[in-house]
C-alpha cells in the first residue's frame, strides 16, 4: 500500500470537527450555539440527500417525512415509558423500515414520478402528524423531554450550558455522518450508486443490482434525516408537524442543490446559507419568502452544479 | 462459453423490430451481427443482455437456458457489453468508470464501506490495479485521471471496452466499437477485438466497417428488417445475393452482378 | 341517497376546479416537458385578485377578466424570467426553479394583499337551488360550465388554430417544429400564458365556494399532480377524468371515512397510482431507448 496517508473519510472528519470548533470559537452567545446546532442539524439530514441525490440522483420530495419519524419517535415514545435513547434508536429504525418497505416499489419510478410519489408519502406523514392530536399535540407540536446534552458532558466533568452541550452534540454527529458519506463515496458500493447516476442501464450490465443498491440509498438517507430529526427534538425540546411538511423536503433538497448536491462539503455550505438566511432575512420580514423563492431561481439559473463547484472552478480557472 | 440464440423477437408498436433470429457464437472467435440501419441489430443486443424481454426464443449459455434472466444476472453469468450511444460515466474519472466494471468481484459490505475499514479499501485498491491494466490494455493508461466527459469518441469507445474486459466475462457483444474511429483507431480497436477472441472469450460483434468484419469474423450474420437473411464464413457472405440486395438494393444487385459476372 | 348525490355534487365541483389545473399542468408539460409546481399559485392569484377588485367595488365581469389577466401575465413572466433561461436544466434544477417561482409568487401575494382568508358572492348569488333531495350552489354550476368551456375552448384552440397547432407541433416535438419553421419559444411562452389563464379562472369561479388565501396554491397544485397522475400525464382527457375522480373520491372520503383525512386521499391515490399503472388511465406507456 502507497504510504499511510489519512483516508478521505477520516480527512472530512478532521476538516469538519475544526469547522466546529471554529465556530464555536466565534460564537458570542447562546443565540449563535443554537443557530450553529441548527446549521449542523440541517447538514447532517442533507448529507442524506447528498446519498440519494448526489451519488444516485434520485430525487426525493418526501424526505422530511423521516425527520418527522426521527423527532416524533423520541418525543412520543418516553411518554409510555421507553428512556430517551432507546426512543430515538427506534425512531430511527422505523424510519429506516418505512424506506426499505415504501422505497421498493417506489424506486421503480424515476425522474419526475419518484418525485411526485415521495412527496405523496411525505405528506401523508405529515397529515397523520397534523390529525393525530391525541398522540402527536397536532398543527401545534408537543414537548420533548429527554436526554440532556449537559448530563453527557457532566460525565466526563464539563460543565456546559444546554446550548452549548447540543452544538458540540450536533457538530459531532454532522462530522461523523459526513466522514461515513465519504467513505461510502470512495468504496464499492460508493462506485456502484454512482454508476446507476449516470447510466442505468450500463450500471445492470456490470451485474449491479440496481434495485437493491437504490434502495440502500433510501435507506441510508432517510436514516440520516431521522437522526437529525432526533436531535431537533431533543436539542429544542419542542417540535411541530412542519418538521415533516413539504416545505421542509423542498428545503432539504434545496441546501443539497444549493451548495452542491454531490459533495457534503456542498451540504454544509447550503446548510448553512439556507439556515443562516432566514435569520438574517428577519429584517425583511414580509419579503423573506420572495427573497427565498428568488435565491432559488436564480442559483438554480445561474449555477447550476451548487456554489461548492462553481467556487472550485473559479479557483481552478484563476491559476495561468 | 457457447452462445445459442434460438428464435428471440421483439415487437414495438406492432412492427417486429426482431423476428425469429437464431446463431450460435463460439468460443476463441468473433461472429460478427451486420445489417443495413435500422435491421435491428442494436435491438437483438438488447434481447440477449436482458434489456429488452423476449417475445419468444431462447438464449443460452453453454446450454443454460438464461432467456428470462434479468440484466444484471445475465452480467453475473459472464455476459458483458458494450454501448451503441455509448453508456459511460460522464461524472467519474476513466479509472473510476472502468473500476465499476469490477463490481462483481468485489466483496462489498455496506457497513464495511460506510466505516472504511481496511476490508472496504483493499477491494478498492484491488479494483484499481485491474482497472489500470485494463486502461493500459486499451491504450488509455494516461488517461486515467481524467474525467470521463473530457475523453474523445474513440478514446470512450475503448473505455467501455475496457470496463466490460475488467468484469472477467467470457461473453462480451460489441456495438459498434469502430464507430467514428479513424483508419489507425480502427485498427487498434481491431487488433484489441482479436487478442479479446484469441484468449478464449466468445465475441459477438456489431459493425458497419466492412473491412474489419471481413478481416477478423470467424462467422457472420447478416440481418434486416429484423430477420436473419444469411449466415456463414465471411467468404460466404461477401458473395450472397440476398446480402448484397439487402445493402444494396434490387439495383445495386444487379450492379454488382454485372461488375463480378 | 339523496347524501351520496350530495357528496357526488360537492365532488363534481370541486373536481371541476382539479381537472382545470390539471389541464394546465399537462399543457405546459407537454409543450415544454417541465412539471410546474407553481399552477396552483395562478389559482390563488386570480381568486386573491378578483377578491380584492370586487372588494374595491370593480364589477363583477371586469375584476374576473382583470383577475385572468394577472394570471397569464404571471404565467408569461414564469416562463420569461425562470424557466426559459433554465432549459436545459437537468431535473432537479427544474424543480427547484418552480418550486421556487412558487414560493416567490406566495410572498409576493402575501406582501400584495394579506393574510388573511377571502371570498365574495357567487355570481348569481348563494341561494342553494333543490336538485333531487340534495342542494347546489349556482356558483357550483359556473364552475362546472366554466370547466367545460375552459376544455371546450382548449379543444378548439388546439387542433383549429395556427398557434394551437404550432404549441401541438411543439409538444410532440420539439426540434422537428423548430426545423419546420414554428417558433417553438412562443409556443412554449404561450403554453404557460395559456395554464396560468386557465388557472386564474378557475380560482376566480372557485372562490365563492371554497374561498381564497395566500397559501391555498400548494395543496391546491398536488391535488392537481394527484389528478394528472390518475388520468395520464400528457393526456388532456385524462386530466378531464382525473380531476372529477379526485374530487369525488376526494368528498366520499370526507362523507363516509373522515372529514380530517379527505385531503389525504388525493396523496393515496398518486402512490396508488404510481405503484400499479405508472401511465395513469388515457397516458402513453414509457419506454427507455437505449
Amino acid at each position: 500500500m502507497a504510504g499511510r496517508s489519512i483516508g478521505p473519510g477520516l480527512r472530512t472528519f478532521l476538516i469538519f470537527a475544526a469547522l466546529v470548533v471554529i465556530g464555536a470559537a466565534l460564537f458570542p452567545s447562546s443565540y449563535f450555539y443554537r443557530v450553529g446546532t441548527l446549521v449542523w442539524i440541517n447538514t447532517l439530514s442533507v448529507t442524506g440527500i447528498v446519498v440519494l441525490l448526489g451519488y444516485v440522483g434520485l430525487v426525493s420530495l418526501g424526505h422530511a417525512g423521516f425527520f418527522a419519524i426521527g423527532a416524533y419517535a423520541t418525543a412520543i415514545l418516553p411518554q409510555y415509558g421507553l428512556p430517551s435513547g432507546v426512543a430515538m434508536l427506534a425512531g430511527i429504525g422505523g424510519a429506516a423500515l418505512l424506506a426499505l418497505l415504501v422505497g421498493r416499489p417506489i424506486l421503480r419510478l424515476s425522474g419526475y414520478y419518484l418525485a411526485i410519489a415521495t412527496l405523496g408519502l411525505g405528506m401523508l406523514i405529515w397529515m397523520v402528524l397534523s390529525k393525530e392530536a391525541w398522540l402527536t399535540g397536532g398543527p401545534d407540536g408537543m414537548a420533548v423531554e429527554g436526554m440532556s446534552a449537559r448530563n453527557l458532558f457532566k460525565l466526563v466533568g464539563l460543565s456546559l450550558k444546554s446550548a452549548e452541550a447540543w452544538y458540540w452534540v450536533a457538530g459531532g454527529c454532522a462530522s461523523l455522518g459526513a466522514a461515513l458519506a465519504v467513505n461510502l463515496g470512495h468504496s464499492p458500493w460508493g462506485r456502484a450508486l454512482r454508476a446507476i447516476h449516470d447510466s442505468d442501464v450500463a450500471a445492470r450490465s456490470l451485474g449491479i443490482d440496481v434495485a437493491r443498491a437504490k434502495s440502500a440509498a433510501f435507506v441510508i438517507s432517510a436514516v440520516y434525516a431521522a437522526v437529525a430529526g432526533a436531535l431537533l427534538a431533543l436539542a429544542n425540546g419542542y417540535i411541530t408537524p412542519d418538521t415533516g411538511g413539504f416545505m421542509h423536503s423542498v428545503e432539504m433538497v434545496t441546501m443539497a442543490v444549493l451548495g452542491g448536491a454531490s459533495s457534503v462539503f456542498g451540504a454544509l455550505v447550503g446548510a448553512l446559507i439556507l439556515t443562516a438566511l432566514p435569520q438574517v432575512l428577519t429584517v425583511l420580514a414580509d419579503y423573506e419568502h420572495m427573497v427565498l423563492g428568488a435565491i432559488m431561481v436564480l442559483t438554480m439559473i445561474a449555477m447550476r452544479r451548487g456554489l461548492v463547484p462553481a467556487l472550485a472552478g473559479l479557483w481552478a480557472r484563476r491559476r495561468p | 462459453m457457447t452462445l445459442e440464440i434460438d428464435g428471440i423477437g421483439i415487437s414495438f408498436g406492432g412492427i417486429k423490430a426482431v423476428d425469429g433470429v437464431g446463431f450460435a457464437a463460439r468460443p476463441g472467435e468473433v461472429t460478427s451481427i451486420i445489417g443495413p440501419n435500422g435491421a435491428g441489430k442494436t435491438t437483438l443486443f438488447n434481447l440477449i443482455s436482458g434489456v429488452y424481454p423476449t417475445a419468444a426464443g431462447t438464449v443460452r449459455i453453454d446450454g443454460r437456458d438464461v432467456t428470462r434472466l434479468p440484466a444484471h444476472l445475465l452480467a453475473r453469468a459472464g455476459m458483458a457489453r458494450t454501448f451503441q450511444n455509448l453508456q459511460i460515466f460522464p461524472q467519474m474519472t476513466a479509472r473510476d468508470n472502468v473500476m465499476t466494471g469490477c463490481h462483481m468481484r468485489e466483496r462489498a459490505s455496506l457497513l464495511a464501506d460506510l466505516l472504511g475499514l481496511p476490508s472496504s479499501r483493499r477491494e478498492t485498491a484491488k479494483s484499481r490495479i485491474a482497472a489500470e491494466a485494463a486502461l493500459d490494455r486499451a491504450g488509455l493508461a494516461e488517461l486515467a485521471d481524467r474525467p470521463a466527459s473530457e475523453l474523445s469518441y474513440g478514446q470512450l469507445k475503448r473505455l467501455e471496452i475496457a470496463r466490460a474486459l475488467v468484469t472477467g466475462c467470457s461473453i462480451l457483444l460489441l456495438d459498434e466499437p469502430a464507430a467514428g474511429c479513424n483508419a489507425v483507431e480502427t485498427r487498434e480497436v481491431d487488433d484489441l477485438i482479436a487478442a479479446i477472441a484469441s484468449e478464449g472469450r466468445t465475441v459477438v460483434l456489431i459493425e458497419h466497417d466492412m473491412r474489419m468484419v471481413m478481416r477478423i469474423s470467424a462467422r457472420i450474420v447478416v440481418l434486416d428488417q429484423g430477420r436473419k437473411i444469411a449466415e456463414g464464413t465471411p467468404e460466404q457472405i461477401r458473395n450472397d445475393p440476398q446480402v448484397i440486395a439487402a445493402y444494396l438494393g434490387a439495383h445495386g444487385a444487379a450492379e454488382a452482378e454485372a461488375a463480378h459476372g | 341517497m339523496s347524501e351520496l348525490l350530495q357528496f357526488i355534487i360537492s365532488g363534481v365541483t370541486v373536481g371541476a376546479i382539479y381537472a382545470a389545473i390539471a389541464l394546465g399542468f399537462t399543457l405546459i408539460y407537454n409543450a415544454t416537458g417541465v412539471v410546474n409546481f407553481a399552477q396552483g399559485e395562478f389559482v390563488v392569484i386570480g381568486g386573491m385578485t378578483a377578491a380584492a377588485l370586487i372588494g374595491a367595488g370593480v364589477p363583477v365581469p371586469l375584476a374576473a377578466l382583470l383577475a385572468v389577466l394577472a394570471g397569464t401575465l404571471a404565467g408569461v413572466l414564469l416562463y420569461r424570467l425562470a424557466i426559459k433561461p433554465a432549459r436545459q436544466a437537468p431535473l432537479v434544477s427544474l424543480i427547484i426553479i418552480t418550486i421556487g417561482a412558487s414560493i416567490f409568487i406566495r410572498g409576493a401575494m402575501q406582501t400584495l394583499f394579506d393574510k388573511q382568508i377571502h371570498r365574495y358572492d357567487g355570481f348569481s348569488g348563494d341561494a342553494p337551488l333543490r336538485f333531487g333531495g340534495a342542494t347546489i350552489l349556482p356558483q357550483s354550476l359556473w364552475i362546472i360550465a366554466g370547466s367545460v368551456a375552459v376544455f371546450g375552448f382548449l379543444a378548439w384552440f388546439l387542433n383549429r388554430t395556427r398557434a394551437g397547432r404550432g404549441i401541438r407541433a411543439t409538444a410532440s416535438n420539439r426540434l422537428a417544429a423548430a426545423l419546420v419553421g414554428i417558433n417553438t419559444g412562443r409556443a412554449m411562452n404561450l403554453s404557460f400564458a395559456i395554464s396560468a389563464g386557465i388557472g386564474a379562472l378557475a380560482g376566480v369561479l372557485a372562490t365563492p365556494v371554497t374561498f381564497t388565501s395566500y397559501d391555498a396554491g400548494v395543496l391546491m397544485a398536488l391535488k392537481g399532480f394527484s389528478a394528472t397522475m390518475l388520468g395520464g400525464v400528457g393526456s388532456p382527457l385524462g386530466a378531464l377524468a382525473g380531476g372529477l375522480l379526485i374530487g369525488l373520491i376526494e368528498a366520499t372520503t370526507a362523507g363516509y371515512v373522515s372529514s380530517d383525512y379527505k385531503d389525504a386521499a388525493a396523496f393515496v391515490v398518486i402512490l396508488a397510482v404510481l405503484f400499479v399503472r405508472p401511465q395513469g388511465l388515457f397516458g402513453a406507456k414509457i419506454t427507455e431507448r437505449v
